[in-house]
This record gives structure tokens, C-alpha cells and sequence, in this order.
């Protein structure tokens, strides 16, 4: 038992959640807003737009995450020399959000669009019969149900990117969970189980909230047909 | 299932008229232009980056895309990959199907103890466990540790989302399935091996295949614990000629084409395998499984059912079809909300019958309706045609 809360003494492990919280959130309001844009795109009459958004979405969502994170630090920080701040930390930890963000916003779109496959074709219909145009009906009439339909797959988009937002460690983010647990692991071989089951621990802890709540929203904000 | 997915967007227009196309036309031409501006700026930025050696030149690519590079580190990283892959993906199939079972059989202890591994083993990310198996590996001296660790972790992660799989795609046959097992003389037991579970399998086929996707991408991850896969290659390549960007673009496009034809088959699928079984084959491309199975499938599937008049009211008894997980009797809700048409308790609205006498609605005398789907008269229980047959 000592040994075991000598590792509290020894690593911040609280602190190590936190860094995988913070990436989460700020990937999440970025990706979230890239969504909205990329699904509006998506549903356009504009062809061109409509194919990039496309575009976009086939190629994330087919793409490794590991590879976007690898990327961002060896070919955008490393050969093209893009950077977001002098202090190796935070620049490490802003790529991560860049590759988090772009890789989620293409299932942030996703989840809209199945969204809106909830909205029933009568909706689309009622808004043309009373002469509304693409915005108007897309704003005041579509989306808003869409967002209501989509709560339950977003919740399952914010469980997943928690859960990437590990992958950080490809992209040189040493602080956060995965990083901490496999230096745990080296010096403190042992306690391996222990240690495992720390970290499992706080992941179940931190998501069993969140799928509670999309649970009791997606029910609660539903459009009852 | 979905035939209005691919076309959402002539959804929300209409026809557009003369000046309508128009203005279609001139927008369409800004956004090409923009979206060239865009390619074209980046092309810029990689042919001179601030303080970098010019991306675009041939020194670098050429070492990327010569046959050295393809024979000594992108097809030996490809095999390493599809061989994790695929060991994976037939343990997870083994995993899902033993612990999907579990989670359906009659026994409470099986049913806890399978419910708790995978839920457990869906909430942990990837990473942790990979992480985890390697050092235990390594420290328990098996040889290739990582290869071993890479297996594990997408076996336990992506077997538990197969036996989500398996228990939704049980969950959601029609409830007459089983009934009719049971009037047969079949134990519980024995009609959810005989007769729901192989219908859930291939109901679920299609959603397989999706997850194979998944289970290709997180390949990838065994780079960070060392796997020399296909993304560990191009980065050992990439760091022998300074062009690492070559490197893991070339890598990048094999894993987009190997991943964008499964998703390809993937769609293809659920029509193939409709006639097999009486379950809902959806290839849900969209999110990933996570906890709860907070999935919207059905609320899409509630959407596209036909209504009359072009949609002014639900002909069938409904409210929200919320993920399967969370009600009660979740086995049974896709039936007591009306969907599963050969139930002889779901009926119909009658159009012919007089709307309903709001002015008053405390009618205590059942009426008599005729089932519209054809099937046989039916007393209106007392509570309503939502109400759980099992109490009637």
C-alpha cells in the first residue's frame, strides 16, 4: 500500500489527466466549429464546395491519426518550420490540437450529416412549399433538429477524441497520460498492474459521465416524431 | 437502408430557376477559385518554406519513391501491418462473439462479468493498453513484444466493440424471431445460438467490415511503441534522407487507398446481406462505437419510414428510439415501438376510423380496430398499443 501511494508522491498523475483534458476541449471547440462549416459545405448546392468538403471528410476518416500526429511534428514543424511558440511544450502541445481538430472535425461532420438523415424529408418539403431559400430553411428549420439528432454520435465523437487525445505521444506531448504511464511502467516495473489500472481507471471515470449525459440528452433533446 | 443519404443535399433546395442557377454559377466559380488559391498557397508554402529547403524538388521525393525505398521499407512495413491486422481482427471477431454471448445469456453472473470486461475494455484508449502490454511483454521476456502488444490491444478494444455488435444486432431482430424459437420448444439458450445470434452475425457483417477500418488505422499506434509497421518504416526511411514529409505522405496514401476500398465494401455490404437475415444491416459509417452504444441508427431508420400524405403523421405508434442500451427491456423496444410489422400486437393506424374524440378523451370502453397491416382484429389493451405485451 505504501508503495502504492508512493507513486501519487512521485508522479503528477492527476496533472497528466489534466494535459489530456486540455486537449480534448480545445480539439473539440476547434473541430466542432470545422464541422459546422465543412457539413454546411456538405449540403450546399455548390458543387465545388460539396466536393471539397467531401474531399476532406474521405481523407481524414481514412487516414491513421497517428500518422496526422507524426506529420504535424516531423513534416510541419520539422521540414516547413511551422510553429506556434518558441517554447518546445506548448508548440508540441498546439500541433496535437491542429492534428486532434483536423482529424475530428471530418467525424464532427459526419455525426451532422446523420443528423440530418433524422430530419424527416416532409421537413425539407413543408420549408419549400412556403417559399423558404437554402439558408433560411437550412438555419431555421433543418439544423437545428439535425444537432438534436446528432447528440447521441457527437457524444460518441468527444468519447473518441478523449480517448485519441493519447495519441498525443506521436506528436512529442510527453506530459500527458500515455507518456507519464509508459515512464511509470520503466521505473517502477513491479507495480505494473497497479500502475495500468490507475490510468484504465481515470478513462473509465472520465467517460461514464460523459456517455451518461449524451445518453440523457439524446433522449431529452430528441424531436419526437 | 438509407436511400436518402447520398442525396440530403437536394434535400434542402429546390430546383433552382434561371436566376437561381445563375447565382449557383457565380458562387460555384469563387469557391473553385478559392478552393485553388488554397491548393496553390500550399503548394507555395512547400515549394519555399520561411527557413526550409524547397519540398517540391525532385532530391527529395526520389528517394521516397525508388525501388529501394519500396522494397526495403514500405512493403516490409505494409506486411507487418496487415499481419497485426489481420491477427487482430480474427481474435477480436473470436473475443466479440464469446463476450457478445455473455452479455445475452440467461445467466445473471455470465451476463455481469461480461458487461463489466467490455465495458471496461471500451472506455480504456488503445494506446494504454498497448503501452501496457509491451512493457509486461518485454519484462516477461516473450520475443517481438510490441508485434504482441500491437495484437492485444486491438483485440481487447476491438473485440469488446464486436460484442456490442453482436448483442445490438440480436437486440434488434424482430421480437417474433425468438417467439416463434420458444413455441418451438427451443430453450432460451438454445434459440439464441440456433436462431438470433447467426442472424445478428451477419446483420452485423457490414459494421465488421467498417470496424476492420478502425482496426487498420490503429496499426499505426504500434509505431509509438516501437512496431516497425508501415509508419514506423517511412519514418526510419525518411530519417536516412532528411525528407520525412516524402515519406510519410507516400505512407499516408497507401494506408487512405487500403482503407478507403474497405469502407467502399463496407457500404456495399448491407444490401448483400439484407436477404440473410431479418436484423437491420446498417453499415453506420459514421461514428465510432463507444460507450453506451449512444448510436442514432435508429432514430435515422425512424425517419425514413414511409408516412402517408407525404408525411404529415407517423402511421405507426411511435416516440424516440433511443440507443438500445439504455431502455429497460432494450431487447424489446424496437418491437414495442411498433416496428417489427409481423408482431400480431402492433397495428397500424386505421385512416378509415373517424379522428379520435378529443372532446372526450377519458374513453374508458376499449374500441375495436381493425390491424391495417393485414393482420387480425385486435382489442385495444388498456395501455395502448405501447404497452409491453409480456404484461398482457
Amino acid at each position: 500500500m505504501d508503495d502504492f501511494l508512493s507513486l501519487f508522491r512521485e508522479y503528477n498523475i492527476p496533472a497528466a489527466f489534466w494535459v489530456n483534458i486540455q486537449l480534448t476541449f480545445w480539439a473539440a471547440v476547434i473541430s466542432l466549429v470545422l464541422g459546422v462549416i465543412l457539413v454546411m459545405m456538405r449540403i450546399s448546392p455548390i458543387s465545388s464546395l460539396r466536393g471539397f468538403a467531401t474531399a476532406y471528410v474521405e481523407f481524414f476518416k481514412n487516414m491513421p491519426l497517428t500518422i496526422i500526429m507524426v506529420f504535424m511534428v516531423l513534416g510541419m514543424f520539422g521540414q516547413l518550420k511551422l510553429s506556434f511558440s518558441d517554447n518546445f511544450d506548448i508548440n508540441f502541445f498546439w500541433l496535437a490540437v491542429t492534428g486532434l481538430a483536423l482529424y475530428t472535425a471530418s467525424f464532427v461532420c459526419e455525426s451532422l450529416r446523420s443528423g440530418i438523415n433524422t430530419v424527416p424529408l416532409g421537413q425539407a418539403e413543408a420549408c419549400r412549399a412556403l417559399g423558404l431559400n437554402f439558408w433560411q430553411s437550412a438555419s431555421q428549420v433543418i439544423l437545428p433538429q439535425a444537432f438534436r439528432g446528432s447528440v447521441a454520435p457527437m457524444g460518441n465523437t468527444l468519447i473518441a477524441l478523449l480517448k485519441n487525445s493519447t495519441v498525443a505521444a506521436a506528436a512529442s506531448v510527453t506530459t500527458e497520460t500515455s507518456s507519464v504511464m509508459s515512464d511509470m511502467i520503466e521505473f517502477h516495473a513491479s507495480q505494473i498492474l497497479q500502475i495500468f489500472f490507475i490510468f484504465a481507471l481515470g478513462y473509465v471515470i472520465l467517460i461514464i459521465p460523459i456517455g451518461l449525459l449524451t445518453t440523457y440528452l439524446s433522449n431529452r433533446l430528441a424531436v419526437r416524431r | 437502408m438509407n436511400p436518402q443519404s447520398n442525396q440530403e443535399s437536394s434535400v434542402l433546395f429546390d430546383q433552382p430557376g434561371p436566376h437561381g442557377r445563375k447565382m449557383i454559377r457565380i458562387f460555384n466559380a469563387i469557391a473553385a477559385f478559392l478552393i485553388i488559391c488554397l491548393i496553390a498557397w500550399v503548394l507555395m508554402r512547400l515549394h519555399n518554406p520561411p527557413g526550409g529547403e524547397d519540398q517540391l524538388s525532385w532530391d527529395l521525393w526520389k528517394p521516397a519513391l525508388d525501388y529501394e525505398a519500396w522494397a526495403d521499407f514500405y512493403l516490409p512495413g505494409l506486411w507487418m501491418t496487415l499481419k497485426a491486422s489481420i491477427v487482430a481482427i480474427i481474435g477480436s471477431i473470436v473475443f466479440g462473439v464469446v463476450f457478445g454471448i455473455g452479455r445475452l445469456v440467461p445467466s445473471r453472473l455470465v451476463r455481469g462479468i461480461s458487461a463489466v470486461i467490455v465495458e471496461f475494455f471500451r472506455a480504456v484508449p488503445e494506446l494504454l493498453l498497448m503501452v501496457f502490454f509491451w512493457r509486461w511483454f518485454a519484462f516477461a521476456g516473450i520475443s517481438s513484444p510490441s508485434y504482441w502488444a500491437v495484437v492485444g490491444g486491438l483485440v481487447l478494444y476491438n473485440g469488446s466493440v464486436v460484442a456490442e455488435l453482436v448483442r445490438s444486432g440480436v437486440g434488434n431482430l424482430p421480437h417474433g424471431q425468438r417467439e416463434a424459437a420458444e413455441a418451438l420448444g427451443l430453450s432460451p439458450m438454445q434459440s439464441l445460438m440456433t436462431v438470433e445470434v447467426p442472424q445478428a452475425l451477419y446483420a452485423m457483417l457490414p459494421a465488421m467490415i467498417t470496424q476492420l477500418v478502425v482496426v487498420l488505422k490503429d496499426t499505426a499506434l504500434g509505431s509509438i511503441i516501437m512496431y516497425t509497421d508501415l509508419l514506423q518504416e517511412s519514418r526510419r526511411l525518411g530519417a536516412m534522407y532528411f525528407n520525412i514529409l516524402q515519406t510519410l505522405v507516400i505512407a499516408g496514401i497507401i494506408y487512405f487507398v487500403l482503407d478507403w476500398l474497405l469502407s467502399r465494401l463496407a457500404e456495399r455490404m448491407p444490401r448483400l446481406m439484407q436477404r440473410r437475415t431479418w436484423g437491420n444491416t446498417v453499415a453506420e459509417p459514421t461514428a465510432p462505437i463507444a460507450i453506451m452504444d449512444a448510436t442514432n441508427a435508429n432514430q435515422i431508420a425512424a425517419a425514413h419510414e414511409p408516412m402517408p400524405f407525404g408525411g404529415a403523421e407517423r402511421q405507426f405508434p411511435d416516440h424516440y428510439h433511443g440507443s438500445n442500451a439504455t431502455t429497460d427491456h432494450w431487447q424489446h423496444a424496437h418491437y414495442n415501438h411498433g416496428h417489427d410489422l409481423q408482431h400480431p400486437e402492433v397495428h397500424a393506424r386505421n385512416w378509415d376510423e373517424p379522428l379520435r374524440d378529443f372532446a372526450r378523451p377519458f374513453q374508458t370502453k376499449p374500441k375495436r380496430r381493425d390491424g391495417g397491416a393485414g393482420h387480425t382484429t385486435h382489442t385495444d389493451s388498456a395501455n395502448g398499443p405501447q404497452g409491453d405485451s409480456r404484461s398482457a
